[in-house]
């Protein structure tokens, strides 16, 4: 069933592809190919290769239960508000707070996954900002 | 004799302080992230790349360090495969067979220094395989104008799936994916933006380095995330090593098989779509044909230990000839060093041997090099990379995640590629759940504009007649095989793939 739908959904994207690339605007300039030419063809592999896939789809893959996929979505949540967060809060803190986050979730005590997020974020500052020189997100202390 | 003399230039180069201490922390973080499960050396080479380029490394250094890591994961996938019967990588999914029998009997030791020793004698052939046939094949490579070019890339994707994936239908559409991603940007021929939908930043298009990294290192966190395996996968009683030098009748009786499967090896690294993991399936199988007489192989046969590594090893080598002379890699983890060359403005392929030599002969010579450093690691050392094995990924697995931000960020300093980097892992997560594999992917975006420019180059310079793409033996004969390749595995590949496919989990998905 998941193949079947993943089949599906290719060939909407192959379709949502070819129509965008039917409106690609194209230049008074251009070469006797032309900018579209290259995406219908893809789009056209994207679409074939869906509807086989549709067609004779695989075996049913092992979907996390439903406790397991709220952990991937919690992880992905929390990545997107470090990336968000990062200029602001400055690395520092931003990425010890990433970092305890994932190492709870993957079955550290708290204590330790506080350890292993501040142990992370000031390594990776001490070895990357300070000895290699990268520069850093900064937050309002500067790091 | 020109080979020797420019040989010599290349170690003239990479014999400075910096570029031997580059190859050293190369090899070190290579083996550690070759022997903990779940760090291939896709995986590994992608999340050092963005550090190689914020340190502000030049060419030859960054590849020093990066091939470095890349040979450094080959060795290290046999100590987990050996001790805890894991595969550090996919390509050590073989030595499992007989590695783990060997440690169970109480020969550690003599295991995890034969493989090394097995290891060695791989790559350090591979990589005069590397020096004689790269030229030549650079020689055929002039012949090449934009129609045979994009047969080549055409060949590239369709023999990618051949044997890296169990459905052709997934490694096409993944092949298209990494395409049409490739496309999003400004198009560099006539100036109109295309799928950008009106956001300023995808203008230059996609960045292939947030997509590697994404693809790679974060779906892999979200993958334990998912299995919530945070504990370590060694039990301490478990890593017990003994001596650490093979006897010298163990190491007799293997010699003939190592030469054999390093040149079997070799050549399979060298055919496109096929890599490290193929090298090492096929020399175990081959050697199992030749000299398993008793029946030993799968008890813990030395033979069956050595094949497997000098096959992966020589294969890492062979891959490396088509990703330097043509531009176009066979396998995952060359996808990922191209991608290292494309970004420091160098174009892989036979121009790369005219204008940059220092740069081609650098890495070889480094890549020798390497070799014995690693050969020093892995044997009297190799106690304390075992240590590491016990390093749990609920404290590795934060570290990877933020690396990758640290690195991406640090190129780019923006949110925005690290939101399109999550959106990738996801991606990844995704398609590695449903058997896409992801290294088509990767090729896709790094090739598809090259693809598309030597499409219209050759059909422009032939006004407009799409004929001309099979109008010279040459490209016919890419073209042939390309369809062979990819019917063949349909008819075929089918038996091959399900012996190879058994004994891997969804780590398979990034395969090399």
């Amino acid at each position: 069933m998941s193949d079947r739908i993943f089949g599906v959904f290719g060939i909407l994207l192959a379709i949502g592809f070819a129509l965008s690339a039917m409106a690609i605007e194209e230049s008074f300039l251009s070469d006797a190919v032309g900018p579209k030419a290259f995406p219908l063809i893809i789009a056209a592999i994207l679409g074939l290769s869906s509807l086989f896939i549709l067609l004779r789809p695989d075996e049913e893959p092992s979907w996390p239960s439903l406790g397991r996929f709220a952990e991937v979505a919690g992880a992905i949540v929390v990545m997107i508000l470090y990336a968000e967060f990062l200029p602001v809060a400055g690395f520092v803190i931003a990425t010890a707070v990433a970092a305890a986050y994932l190492s709870w979730r993957l079955g550290s005590s708290v204590l330790s996954a506080l350890a292993t997020g501040v142990g992370t974020s000031v390594g990776i500052y001490v070895v990357f900002h300070l000895i290699l020189g990268l520069s850093l997100a900064r937050g309002p202390f500067g790091f | 004799m020109d080979t020797l003399s420019q040989l010599a230039d290349g170690f003239a180069i990479a014999l400075t302080w910096q570029n031997l201490l580059l190859a050293l922390l190369g090899c070190f973080l290579g083996t550690v992230m070759g022997a903990l499960p779940g760090l291939g050396p896709s995986n590994g080479v992608a999340i050092l790349i963005p550090l190689a380029f914020t340190m502000g490394l030049g060419a030859t250094p960054s590849l020093i360090l990066l091939t470095s890591v890349y040979y450094g994961a080959m060795y290290g996938g046999r100590i987990s495969s050996i001790l805890l019967n894991i595969p550090g990588d996919e390509p050590a999914m073989m030595t499992c067979l007989d590695g783990h029998p060997m440690a169970r009997k109480g020969m550690a030791g003599e295991a995890l220094s034969l493989s090394g020793v097995a290891s060695f004698v791989g790559a350090f052939l591979a990589t005069w395989g590397l020096i004689l046939l790269a030229p030549q094949l650079v020689k055929i490579a002039l012949l090449f104008g934009p129609a045979e070019y994009f047969a080549l890339f055409a060949l590239a994707f369709m023999t990618l799936g051949g044997v890296s994936s169990t459905n052709q239908a997934k490694s096409a559409f993944a092949a298209a994916l990494g395409l049409g991603l490739a496309t999003i940007g400004v198009d560099t021929q006539t100036g109109v933006p295309r799928f950008t939908f009106g956001e300023v930043h995808l203008y230059d298009g996609l960045d292939f380095l947030v997509a590697i990294v994404g693809l790679f290192a974060l779906s892999e966190v979200f993958i334990f995330l998912e299995e919530r395996h945070g504990s370590a996968e060694a039990d301490a009683h478990q890593l017990k090593v003994g001596r650490l030098t093979p006897p010298l009748s163990m190491l007799k009786q293997c010699t003939p098989t190592m030469l054999r499967t390093s040149l079997l090896g070799f050549i399979a690294g060298v055919l496109p779509g096929a890599g490290a993991s193929l090298g090492s399936f096929i020399s175990y199988s081959m050697e199992k044909r030749l000299v398993d007489k008793e029946g030993t192989f799968g008890t813990g046969d030395p033979r069956a230990v050595a094949a497997p590594e000098a096959g992966n090893n020589a294969a890492a080598g062979g891959a490396l000839v088509p990703m330097l002379a043509l531009g176009v890699p066979g396998s995952g983890t060359t996808a990922v060093l191209l991608a290292v060359l494309l970004s420091l403005n160098i174009t892989p392929g036979p121009l790369l041997f005219a204008n940059n030599p220092d740069v081609v002969w650098g890495l070889i010579a480094a890549l020798f090099i390497a070799n014995f450093m690693l050969l020093a690691m892995n044997i009297p050392m190799v106690g304390l990379f075992t240590r590491l094995l016990l390093i749990p990924p609920r404290i590795l697995m934060p570290i990877v995640a933020m690396v990758s931000f640290v690195g991406i960020y640090g190129i780019s300093g923006s949110s925005f590629d690290l939101l399109v980097m999550i959106g990738f892992g996801i991606m990844g997560w995704v398609l590695r759940k449903l058997d896409v594999p992801l290294v088509p992917i990767i090729l896709g975006t790094l090739l598809g504009n090259a693809m598309e420019n030597n499409l219209r180059r050759a059909i422009t310079i032939d006004n407009g007649n799409w004929w001309t793409l099979i109008e010279s033996p040459l490209s016919i004969a890419l073209w042939v095989v390309a369809i062979v390749g990819f019917v063949l595995p349909l008819l075929i590949g089918r038996k091959v793939k399900a012996q190879m496919h058994e004994r891997r989990d969804q780590e398979g998905a990034i395969s090399d």
